[in-house]
Parts: structure tokens; sequence; C-alpha cells
């Protein structure tokens, strides 16, 4: 798949070679590996973006470096691992890439993992609608640069 | 006719709890303890299922010995807005080492509620001894009790095909139609059951068109039967909210719905089995059908037309 990145191509990969339970534990995987959010986000909850298409709600940021290196942050409880894992997928495969790269995944990316099986295309929305609003952040952002 | 809980019979090989608090309730034997349920895990003729929302719930550490069934994947069918067909419920639960004579304790996140209605699903098949852990997930976890990944290697054993029983615990859009006039319990949140908010807050869109609730719903959020430590309240105070408030009676024709069933499914639980009320019927439908439906009635605003007043807290 040319469109994408070629971290998220490897998850996507992996994701395609596993049967819906090891993909669940995969996706444990990344909850767990999700970073905690660092300081100068824990104390700016408020300015993050809330997600609500996700079941249980979930704050994110999008910065971007003087390199033009997108870096996403995410903030989710404990009780949400799914959540916490499609933020974790998110994270791995698109923190540190340039803007444009990131512009250019396909919308419709998270519903390419194969996770649809593993855990109902219904819940995989919050995960499209996560790209969406990092993407959308993106736009304004170059927009306004 | 009216729905037959599950009781005593001769050769019961589960035991009941005793608690006290439980033994107020109408049907104490559809309920348990954390303090039960630690004596009787090794109890081979009883099985706990975990049904959360969230899906990886359960692989981050469960009940020993529970096995997972998931509302989405495993009980409503993939194609069709509908529940999994006989065949493959007895697939869902033979497949799990669940027998028709296996005793079910169901236990989740979110006080119960997808436990509620995994445990709603399991009756509409009928299975006859299905009991919900009082304070499901956050109650037992509170508690410092085990929790293990360890998924149980239970052998697969074989369920009878039974036909789901659509007609008894369970109404459809024309059903509700027929009961206008009679009670209705919108279990929302008081913005949804008043047009101002399409969905719940802090949840999804999940894509009605219109707002408001069906004429004559009276309005009690599904948590208001939950307790702070996500226990169910205790008789006295459950009678207080939904025949008191309310204005229900045990005797009357009840249909509860909510967005897509689930929260109502919780408060049929709760007016069925706790409370003791002989008809009570969950719209699964619930507005994402009732709210995209051509020229059906809507009420909006937070008027109700039965009982007192219901005060806006303990909303989910």
């Amino acid at each position: 798949m040319t469109d994408l990145p070629t971290a998220w191509a490897e998850i996507a990969d992996d994701f395609g070679a596993m049967t819906p339970s090891e993909r669940l534990q995969l996706l444990l995987e990344f909850s767990e590996e999700l970073p905690d959010l660092p300081e100068r986000w824990v104390d700016h909850r408020d300015a993050m973006e809330p997600v609500p298409e996700c079941q249980t709600p979930l704050f994110l940021a999008v910065e971007v470096d003087a390199h033009d290196r997108v870096h996403l942050f995410f903030d989710a409880p404990r009780e949400a691992p799914t959540t916490r894992g499609f933020a974790g997928i998110l994270h791995a495969g698109l923190d540190g890439l340039p803007t444009q790269e990131v512009l250019a995944v396909p919308d419709d990316a998270p519903l390419r993992l194969g996770l649809g099986e593993a855990v109902s295309p219904l819940r995989l929305r919050g995960m499209v609608a996560m790209l969406g609003r990092i993407k959308r952040q993106l736009r304004v952002r170059t927009a306004a640069g | 006719m009216a729905y037959r809980p599950y009781r005593l019979g001769g050769t019961v090989p589960v035991p009941h709890d005793s608690d006290p608090k439980l033994a107020a309730y109408a049907h104490p034997e559809r309920v348990v303890t954390t303090a039960w349920l630690a004596e009787h895990l090794d109890d081979p003729d009883l099985v706990v299922v975990e049904s959360d929302e969230d899906v990886l719930l359960y692989e981050t550490g469960h009940i020993p010995g529970a096995v997972k069934i998931d509302w989405h994947l495993d009980l409503n069918d993939p194609v069709t807005r509908d529940y999994v067909d006989g065949a493959r419920f007895a697939e869902v639960m033979g497949s799990r080492g669940i027998g028709r004579d296996t005793t079910l304790v169901v236990y989740g996140d979110k006080d119960n509620w997808w436990a509620a209605y995994a445990l709603w699903v399991f009756s509409l098949f009928g299975h006859p001894d299905v009991r919900l852990l009082d304070g499901g997930r956050t109650a037992w976890a509170a508690e410092g009790r085990a929790l293990t990944t360890e998924v149980p290697d239970r052998p697969r054993v074989g369920y009878p095909v039974v036909e789901r029983d659509d007609s008894t615990i369970r109404a459809f859009r024309d059903d509700v139609l027929a009961h206008l006039g009679r009670p209705l319990v919108d279990v929302r949140s008081p913005g949804e059951f008043s047009g101002e908010l399409l969905h719940m807050p802090d949840y999804p869109q999940e894509g009605a068109v219109r707002g408001g609730h069906v004429p004559g719903a009276a309005n009690v959020p599904w948590a208001r039967a939950a307790a702070e430590d996500g226990r169910f309240r205790g008789r006295e105070e459950l009678e207080t909210i939904y025949l008191g408030e309310a204005g229900l009676a045990p005797d009357d024709d009840v249909i509860a719905y909510c967005r897509i069933g689930e929260r109502s499914s919780h408060t049929w639980f709760v007016l069925t089995h706790l409370l003791g009320f002989d008809r009570v019927r969950n719209y699964d439908g619930s507005w994402t059908e009732w709210g995209n439906s051509v020229r059906v009635p809507i009420e909006q605003g937070s008027g109700r037309s039965r009982g007192r007043p219901v005060d806006q807290q303990g909303t989910s």
C-alpha cells in the first residue's frame, strides 16, 4: 500500500497476519505502550481536543516541531483499553512524521487494520474520528502558517 | 402471558446467595454478591461471564475462570439489526463450555450496564439460571479481589438450539405504537429525553434525525438504580424511584427503552427481578429506531404525563 506511511503499513501487516484473538492481544499491547501525557499537557488538559466519538471520552493534542514533525498526545483512562489501543496505534504509526505525510493518510486507514472482526466495526468509528481530528488540526495549522 | 422468572426447582445445583440485602428483592435468586461469588468460583456447575462495553477490558484481567461474551461480536447478528439466532447462540454458549443447565453469573463494566444487556439476551433464549453480580467489575476490583489474564480452557459442551422468544420481554416498534397511553420508561439522560441532545452526553452521535421521547414516557435515567459504589440500591430506595416518583405499579404493562436497548436492559432487570413487575418489555430498537421512523409521534421537552417529577441526578 503505497499511500500509507512505513510504520503504519508495518502495523497493518502485523494485524493482517493475525487471527482476531491475536489482534486483540496486539491492540492491548498498543494500549499499554501509549506514552503517558507529558507534564506540559497534564497541566493543560482543557486545551486538548475531546473526541466524543470514542465510547470513553479521549482527549488529544497535536504539536508540530521546528522540523515539521508531527507529535501526538493522548489522554484516556486505563479502564478504556480499547480507546487507548486505538490511540497507541495512531501514536506508533504517525508520531514523528512530516505534516504532509500525516495528511496523506487515507481517512479510512483505521478500517484497514483487520480490527473490525476483533472489536466490531462500530467501535472502530472512534479511531476514524481521532485520525480525522488530527488531520483537521494539521490542516488548520497549515492554512494558518 | 406474564414473564415467569426462574424459580427454585427441585434440582438446583448451585445454591442462591442468602445475603439480607438481596433477600428483600422480588427475585433474590437473580443476584449474587461479590463475597458469594468469591466462594463459589470453583463450583463446576457455575460459569462466570464478563460482558463489557470496552471489548479489551477482559484481556486486561478478569475474574478467575470467567469467559467473555461480547454484545457486539457474539450476541448481535452481524448483518441484520437483530440478535443472533438459536443456532449461533448455541455456538456462543457451547464453545465456552456453557450448557443449558449451567448457572451463569454475569458481570461487567459501567455498573453492569452491558452485563444486564447480555443477561437480557440470555433471557430471550430462556437460559434458566442466569444471575447478575451486584456491583459488577467495579465492585469486584474495588475490594481487591483476584483478577487474572489467564483465559480458561473450558471444554466445549452441547447447548441446545433454542428459538428466541421475542414475544414476552422484547418490544418492537409496532408494539410501542400499540402501547401508547400505557406506561413507558425512557431511561436516557434528561437532555436526550427532552430532545436537546440526540445522543448521550460524551457518547457518539448514533444517527437519530429527531430528538425527544415517545409520548407519555416517564424519564428515569437508568443509573439511578445504582448506588455510588455501583451496586443496586436497596428495595425501598428502588420503590421510591420507580413506584413513587415514576408512578409505576408492579402489575403495570411497561415498556422501557433508551438509545439501542442496552441501558433499558438494566432497568428491565431492576423492574422485573428486583421489584417483581410481571410484564416489562425492552424496546431494543429504542431511540435510534423511533427517532428515525417516519410519522411516529414524538414529544419534546421535559414535561411528563405520569407521576411526580423525576429529579435530574444520576445520569449515566
